[in-house]
């Protein structure tokens, strides 16, 4: 039994604790018995943390009280399995390379593409890696994850599923980008996914990886997908990772990427978040080697009621490293954009070169950004810079466009997506940011509001 | 032939509570040069941003016919689509938006308001291969987002240039000529020369004699406190850069 500690949300807590003692009658779905650990822990720091409330100086912007508010119906089994045909509707579809596909959380290998990997690298879902790499994953599983402050992530620990496996030998590298796609069939509401994806590279490697999230139709049933990954990035590593969020608008969504970075790796983060009713991105990099490049990118595009929120801390502890965060908002409707991005650095880690930046383009009265950048320094040689805009359009160059023929709307839509492509064009990899930029652009076209200007 | 291209009749246009231009009177036929010249604060770049349609400026009197048609009626990019051109005389960088893409989007826009089918992408880079060479402009230049991180001159010769893509039949050119050195000021009158032709007209707003040096204009005329106090051959331009513009506002005070 877990205790549940007194505090005020313990009758919010209840059912989620319920929950895992049946999950956990249930041997944890078949398990390996060194997992409970972990489980029992995730559940207890939940109960104790319970969920954030506004009150929490990390969470002032973005309220998660609607996600407490649902019955907590976390899923063991897929509701349905779709065709493979409606997977070529989603976006990165057609991008080359192996593909996992999991619908509301669980593996579905018939709609997976799983070609040869070479030597060295192995990419499956968790739960099969389980099996085949049990002693690599007790090495590496939960040992990046922060949970102390972060109820979410707790709750992954307890609850989670399946996910992405990747694991790339000592100088191999992986010539395609793995896929993972997470597909929520909004099967009902409360319906609670915890994917969980587990990257490993190991020193002088080369990997890139996308986790995709996204909806079967756009039905909006108020569904919570509770991700967790994390990274161990060798010595010397090259890793590139993509991460989309394109859920329905009902859809309740928040992610924790927590990586643990080797030294003189360079290791780029892309966050692409246009879907979800709410959606929130827990990064958490921790700067663990000399001559770190690292590079935390992101763009969101909101409209309607939609939040986006980037919550990110940079820890930087060792000497000589670089980390640059570049994010961008575009806001229409009455939507809201919300970044929050500690920078810490530690009394070693002199000669930082830390920066950070976040624009927001408002294109309605209503829609509302909200930043906070935030500097902690210990270290007494160090270039650390932040810096946060929100504006509308500039009307010199709307006005320079026009003069040579280009209409009102396609000038909107020109410069909105130039503001989106700052963020793009950081993508490494040539398809996927393509893809990427078609994605953006198609919706762009979408938003009533990019063509008159007024909310929707 | 004989239509004018350009018709400015009695222009009277300001902000808010402050009159700029108190009765402009100005015909442009085609085949023609006129020259702007006006000593800072006359009402140049206001008449200049007026013709380009500019929302800043309120016009209180008076209206403008182009080729027949009600200038001020129209947004700025049916103007452009009709052949209005203003090389700006401070370009905007707009980062993110590649010159390519602006510039034959901007064509397209032409050619399909003249019912032209629109240039592919390899179509539109042969076409401005040679136009690039007229204004000596780096080769990269196409690569590069709009005017961000050209050099001034580079700015104005990129004007130049993609007049010579858009091929304009009114072009208005406001102080193309300063900031330019002389070798780049060479390179832009070529290229302005080098456009002209028995159909389409150009209209130099300019501070300085110099640039009539390189553009021979049919017209100088003097704008002075927002109307034309004189107007002349391309020797009034010489007979200011002699006698500076006292003479004339002399001249005109007495005679008012």
């Amino acid at each position: 039994m877990t205790a549940i500690p007194s505090n005020p949300d313990a009758k919010r807590v209840e059912p989620y604790v319920k929950a895992f003692e049946r999950f956990e009658q249930a041997g944890a779905r078949q398990q390996p018995p060194w997992l409970f650990p972990l489980r029992k822990a995730g559940i207890a720091r939940f109960a104790e943390l319970g969920f954030p409330t506004l009150k929490h100086e990390d969470w002032r912007f973005t309220n998660v009280a609607p996600i407490a508010k649902l019955p907590f119906r976390p899923v063991y089994d897929p509701a349905r399995i779709p065709n493979r045909e409606v997977l070529d509707q989603f976006p990165l579809a057609t991008m080359a390379g192996p593909r996992f596909v999991f619908v509301d959380g669980i593996y579905a290998a018939e709609l997976s593409s799983n070609p040869a990997l070479p030597d060295g690298v192995k990419a499956c879902s968790l739960t099969q890696a389980l099996t085949t790499e049990a002693a690599l994953i007790e090495k590496y599983l939960g040992r990046c994850v922060r949970t102390e402050d972060n109820a979410f992530a707790a709750l992954n620990n307890a609850f989670f599923q399946d996910g992405g496996f990747v694991y790339v030998s000592a100088g191999r590298s992986v010539p395609e980008p793995v896929q993972f796609l997470f597909v929520n069939t909004g099967r009902e509401v409360g319906a609670t996914i915890h994917p969980r994806n587990l990257i490993i590279v190991e020193p002088g490697a080369k990997a890139t990886v996308i986790e995709s999230y996204v909806s079967l139709g756009n039905a909006g049933t108020a569904t919570f997908t509770n991700a967790v990954t994390e990274f161990f990035l060798g010595d010397q590593s090259t890793v590139e990772h993509c991460k989309l969020q394109d859920e329905s608008l009902g859809a309740f969504h928040i992610a924790s990427l927590h990586s643990r970075v080797g030294r003189a790796v360079n290791f780029s983060s892309h966050s692409v978040a246009v879907g979800a009713k709410l959606s929130r991105n827990n990064i958490r990099t921790t700067l663990d080697g000399e001559g770190i490049e690292a590079i935390l990118n992101g763009v969101y595009l909101t409209g309607g009621d939609q939040l986006a929120d980037h919550y990110m801390v940079v820890d930087h502890a060792k000497a000589n490293c670089a980390s640059h965060e570049y994010f961008n908002g575009i806001l229409a409707g009455r939507s809201k954009g919300v970044f929050h991005g500690r920078i810490l650095v530690r009394p070693d880690a002199q000669k930082t070169d830390a920066k950070q930046t976040n624009k927001n383009l408002l294109l309605s009265d209503d829609a509302t950004a909200d930043a906070k950048p935030q500097l902690e320094i210990y270290a007494d040689d160090v270039k650390c810079t932040h810096g946060a805009t929100v504006g509308q359009l500039n009307e010199e160059s709307i006005y320079y466009l026009r003069s040579r023929g280009i209409g009102l709307e396609t000038a909107r839509r020109m410069l909105i997506h130039a503001f989106a492509g700052e963020i793009i064009d950081r993508v490494k990899h040539d398809g996927l940011r393509e893809e990427l930029d078609a994605l953006v652009w198609d919706r762009l076209e979408q938003q009533e509001s990019v063509a008159v200007g007024k909310g929707t | 032939m004989n239509q004018p291209i350009l018709a400015i009749q009695n222009l009277h246009a300001g902000v808010e509570n402050k009159k700029i231009l108190k009765g402009i009177n100005l015909a442009i036929r085609p085949g023609e040069i006129h020259a702007i010249m006006g000593p800072n604060g006359s009402g140049k770049s206001t008449l200049a941003s007026i013709l380009a349609g500019r929302d800043a400026y309120d016009v209180t009197e008076g209206e403008v016919i182009y080729c027949g048609k009600d200038l001020l009626e129209m947004d700025p990019e049916e103007r452009a689509r009709e052949g209005v051109f203003l090389a700006f005389q401070y370009p905007v960088e707009i980062p993110g938006v590649n010159s390519t893409y602006f510039l034959r989007a901007a064509l397209n826009e032409h050619r399909k308001h003249r019912g032209e089918p629109e240039l592919d992408a390899m179509e539109f880079l042969t076409l401005v291969k040679e136009k690039v060479k007229l204004l000596h402009l780096p080769d990269d230049l196409l690569k590069r987002p709009v005017n961000v991180g050209f050099s001034g001159g580079e700015k104005k010769r990129n004007e130049i240039f993609q007049m010579a893509v858009l091929q304009p039949k009114l072009a208005v050119l406001d102080e193309t000529d300063s900031g330019l050195d002389i070798d780049a000021l060479r390179i832009v009158a070529e290229g302005v020369n080098t456009l002209k032709r028995p159909d389409n007209a150009t209209l130099l707003i300019t501070h300085y004699q110099r640039l009539l040096d390189h553009i021979v204009p049919d017209f100088v005329h003097v704008l002075w406190d927002g109307r034309i106090v004189k107007s002349g051959g391309k020797e009034l331009a010489l007979e200011l850069e002699d006698k500076g513009y006292d003479w004339l506002i002399k001249h005109d005070v007495a005679r008012g």
